[in-house]
């Protein structure tokens, strides 16, 4: 979010204000907040403490020692992280065709993109499924070539890619779209080829858009449950989701040990966003402008 | 030459990557034939689930759209201490799992949760119950309004609103007629957003349903049973629906951005 | 700059909130009178299509055509009894094992003695563990220590969520047990031995027959002989052979009326009805068709050639489900201890 850029007349804060609507807005913001999110978020946050500290953090090191909660952490955290590496390559090319080139189809490409974050993911989870399955349109020919997707956890990293895609062409074309060209045409005055500008002049400024692009991806897959069920095997130890396995244990009726995945799950995610903003600003320092 | 080659590329990563999937559905649905398809519509269970998911959208967006409005209004057009802090939170429910938004309301409503027993006393059940499924919708298309609001709001900036406050205009004449109408396109396309998470959010809902057919199976779940039951063409013809939905709201979208950069461009 | 235009013409907020509104909750819940909700577990998708439909039409008919909707849920038996104890407004139970329908009544929806209200212990059908192979039995698997042998790999669901896994393990512990020398010792070692074979473990009936048959997982499915009968037969039918091992357990999913909801939705008649109707001539028949062991002994007669011939132990000869459930699936039981952390 880039809020800086334009709005506030600087002023003191709290300051008699010639807008009215300021009680009103954050009053009817922060009663939304505390009920709708605050709330179940702190009894997530507090469950494992309901019995007292020393239980609580025996329950931690219960998990951290339990090989197959590790595991399934270890499977959502990998395949998330290979698939929004991945999806920068197809990203990039994507948002190269929307920002700079003049491919025919642009705008038909420009709508479709959007797709992948629309489509539901329990349609995303049989889609692929069926699609890479061994009897799959995909899956088929390349079953008889010996090469397994689905169940397997190339499986889980096609499904993350796939909502994962849109998240890259989205952040970065608008900067692409945005960035100065006249470095371009030095460099190029200065007798650089194409592929010497591409890496050397508009790859770098694109960094930051890039790392953004790469912790959004990454955040939405990490918790993906829908898309990737149906793929993937689901054997624990080798393909099951930490998301599949909160589930398994609500089910087994151990709601203790689903909120302990959850709450590791979602510290995991908030400390990756935390670590890629960092990232992302130091990239920014070394570029003019930024995004 | 290269040019060539590289259009050939992007068509190529297109169609394996974004188009294919869906166009599979289609396949799928008609596989034996338009009648198999529509036969799946015959089923009450899928209208119900049909039903279901409508109304929960619709819930869905009116709740996060006004909240949506207040929050991106207050935090574009004042600075106060824990700003900051406020928009952290209000982005929160983009970093955790839907599966974690299903539990996080059993943790509440659930038997087993801070409130279970005495709603039990009570007799209405949230959990594996529509309100339950509605909460959880809720929390997973929390941020989008908001999100996609408030950069607009901070860039057209307040002075046309300080004007209307100067001519006598009221808080919410200046909402109505001068913020929106300002942040028309940015609040539709949050709305779209939020309706297009809604009506498919699958993780969150499955946590909290209870998988009743006809009582609170939405659609993307119905898909699910319909899947696991072996109904190959039911379940895609369904999927198929919610393609179209998806579809139609991102076509909407896209169009009303490139009316609207089209206005930008002349004006 | 910033248009000043209104967008009152029934502005987006006031169609949301007025649609919203219109379509409140209460629609939802007023099918719950007139309809009849029976949670049950995962193989009887097919089964209870057809005793619905064919109940309904029954019903309609005794009761000048007022028709009644009955809608039937399905997932893991386990997890299903769960979800009514969360308060799933059940009419109706038909589960995999006593058990799960005993934890409803020690929760106060039913009485404690509901076993003694139905005909055979409240049991409709009864069915067998059998095992599921691929064409041929490429692995040559005929009886339960085939299943541990190198290179044989186990599909069962996982039993603290499934019903269906339940009998499975228990079949494999009560024929361990009968072999020459059989103590818990050994019936734990094997069980534990055979779960080290088991790379997948689904929480309910249907999605170990999904892992087996649509994702090509294992050698060997332990079902259900209903489910397994419905893949041989009728998903897959030239891709399966059943095996049937010399000994197995006889498995007896029952069924019950659950009184506190039933009285809160006024459904105590047709619920009644209901069950009452899994035990007449044409509910015995749909379930033979379904590869459901009719309890009616002449509809077993009739049906010989569905149900193939084998030796059967019951629940009882293991100290009946209270103990069992205590002993091997509770927190920290014999289950836990063998499946391998």
């Amino acid at each position: 979010m880039t809020m800086r850029r334009a709005a506030f007349p600087i002023r003191a804060r709290w300051q008699r204000d010639a807008l009215p609507g300021f009680g009103p807005g954050l009053g009817l913001t922060l009663f939304w907040l505390a009920g709708l999110v605050m709330l179940p978020m702190v009894a997530l946050i507090a469950r494992p403490w309901g019995e007292g500290l020393h239980s609580g953090l025996q329950a931690f090191a219960h998990a951290a020692h339990d090989r197959r909660i590790l595991s399934a952490l270890g499977v959502s955290f990998r395949s998330a992280l290979i698939a929004a590496l991945v999806d920068l390559v197809p990203g990039l090319l994507i948002a190269w065709a929307l920002a700079r080139s003049d491919i025919p189809g642009r705008r038909l490409i420009d709508m479709l993109v959007d797709l992948p974050f629309a489509l539901p993911t329990a349609v995303v989870g049989i889609t692929m499924a069926t699609l890479y399955g061994p009897n799959g349109w995909i899956g088929g020919p390349l079953g008889r070539l010996g090469l397994r997707i689905a169940f397997t956890q190339t499986g889980i990293v096609l499904a993350i890619m796939f909502v994962g895609l849109p998240f890259v062409v989205r952040t970065v074309a608008p900067v692409l779209r945005n960035l100065p060209r006249d470095a371009e045409d030095a460099a190029r005055i200065l007798g650089a080829n194409r592929m010497q500008v591409l890496l050397r002049v508009i790859l770098p400024a694109l960094y930051p858009a890039l790392v953004t692009a790469f912790g959004m991806a990454f955040a939405r897959g990490i918790g993906e449950y829908g898309s990737v069920i149906f793929i993937a095997g689901n054997q624990p130890f080798h393909t099951e989701i930490a998301p599949l396995l909160i589930v398994i244990r609500l089910q087994e009726y151990d709601t203790q040990g689903a909120t302990l995945i959850g709450l590791v799950l979602v510290m995991i995610s908030l400390l990756s966003l935390a670590l890629i903003s960092l990232l992302r600003r130091h990239l920014s320092h070394g570029t003019q402008g930024g995004v | 030459m290269a040019r060539f080659a590289f259009a050939a590329l992007i068509y190529l990563l297109m169609g394996i990557m974004v188009v294919l999937p869906p166009v599979m559905v289609l396949a799928m649905a008609l596989s034996h034939g338009m009648g198999a398809a529509l036969a799946t519509f015959a089923d009450p269970d899928a209208l119900s689930a049909i039903r279901l998911t409508i109304i929960m959208t619709v819930l869905t967006v009116g709740v996060n759209t006004i909240f949506g409005v207040m929050a991106a209004w207050t935090l574009s057009h004042f600075r106060f201490p824990g700003r900051n802090l406020l928009i952290v939170l209000i982005e929160l429910p983009l970093s955790v799992s839907p599966v974690v938004g299903g539990l996080v309301w059993l943790l509440v409503f659930g038997t087993q949760g801070w409130w279970g027993t005495a709603l039990e006393r009570w007799g209405h059940p949230i959990m594996f119950a529509p309100p339950g499924i509605l909460l959880a919708t809720i929390f997973v298309t929390f941020p989008y309004v908001t999100r996609t609001l408030m950069p607009m709001l901070a860039h057209n900036g307040r002075t046309a609103e300080e004007a209307a406050v100067m001519l006598g205009a009221s808080l919410w004449q200046v909402l109505w007629h001068v913020t929106l109408p300002g942040a028309r396109l940015a609040l539709v396309s949050g709305v779209l957003l939020t309706t297009a998470r809604a009506m498919g959010e699958f993780g969150a809902v499955s946590v909290v349903s209870g998988h009743i057919p006809g009582l609170t199976e939405t659609m993307p779940l119905h898909i699910e049973t319909l899947y696991n039951g072996y109904q190959t063409v039911a379940a895609f013809t369904m999927a198929a629906l919610l393609v179209l939905m998806a579809a139609i709201v991102v076509a909407v979208r896209t169009f009303l951005e490139r009316g609207q950069n089209r206005t930008e461009k002349t004006a | 700059m910033v248009k000043v235009r209104s967008i009152t013409r029934r502005g987006l907020l006031h169609a949301t909130m007025a649609t919203g509104g219109a379509m409140a909750f209460p629609p939802l819940r007023a099918w719950a009178a007139t309809g009849l909700l029976n949670v049950s577990y995962d193989p009887t998708r097919e089964l209870y299509q057809d005793i619905d439909r064919s109940f309904s039409r029954q019903w309609a008919q005794t009761h000048g055509n007022s028709p009644v909707q009955i809608r039937t849920s399905h997932g893991g038996s386990g997890a299903q009894a769960r979800s009514v104890l969360e308060g799933a407004p059940a009419d109706v139970v038909t589960l995999g094992l006593a058990y799960d329908i005993d934890i409803l009544a020690q929760h106060g929806l039913l009485a404690t003695d509901w076993q003694g209200r139905l005909p055979h212990n409240s049991t409709p059908f009864t069915s067998t563990i059998v095992f599921l192979v691929r064409k041929g039995n490429p692995k040559n698997i005929h009886d339960w220590p085939d299943l541990i042998r190198d290179g044989v790999q186990v599909i069962t669901p996982n039993p603290k969520t499934s019903g269906g896994a339940r009998w499975n393990y228990l079949a494999a512990w009560g024929w361990a047990l009968r072999q020459p020398g059989g103590t818990a010792d050994t019936a734990r070692a094997y069980l534990k031995t055979l779960f080290a074979h088991v790379p997948v473990l689904d929480t309910g009936a249907r999605g170990a027959t999904n892992s087996f048959v649509q994702r090509g997982l294992g050698d060997v499915l332990l079902a259900w002989e209903d489910e397994a009968l419905l893949a041989a037969r009728d998903i897959g039918p030239d891709q399966f052979d059943i095996v049937v091992p010399p000994i197995t357990i006889l498995a007896e999913p029952p069924v019950a009326v659950v009184d506190r909801n039933v009285q809160a939705h006024g459904t105590t008649d047709v619920a009644q009805a209901y069950v009452t109707y899994l035990f007449s001539d044409e509910g015995q028949k749909i379930g033979a068709r379904h590869y459901f062991r009719p309890v009616n002994p002449t509809i077993l007669d009739a049906n010989r050639d569905r149900f193939p011939d084998t030796a059967t132990f019951d629940i009882a000869s293991l100290g009946g489900w209270t103990r069992v459930q205590k002993d091997h699936f509770a927190d920290g039981g014999i289950f836990d201890s063998i499946y391998s952390r």
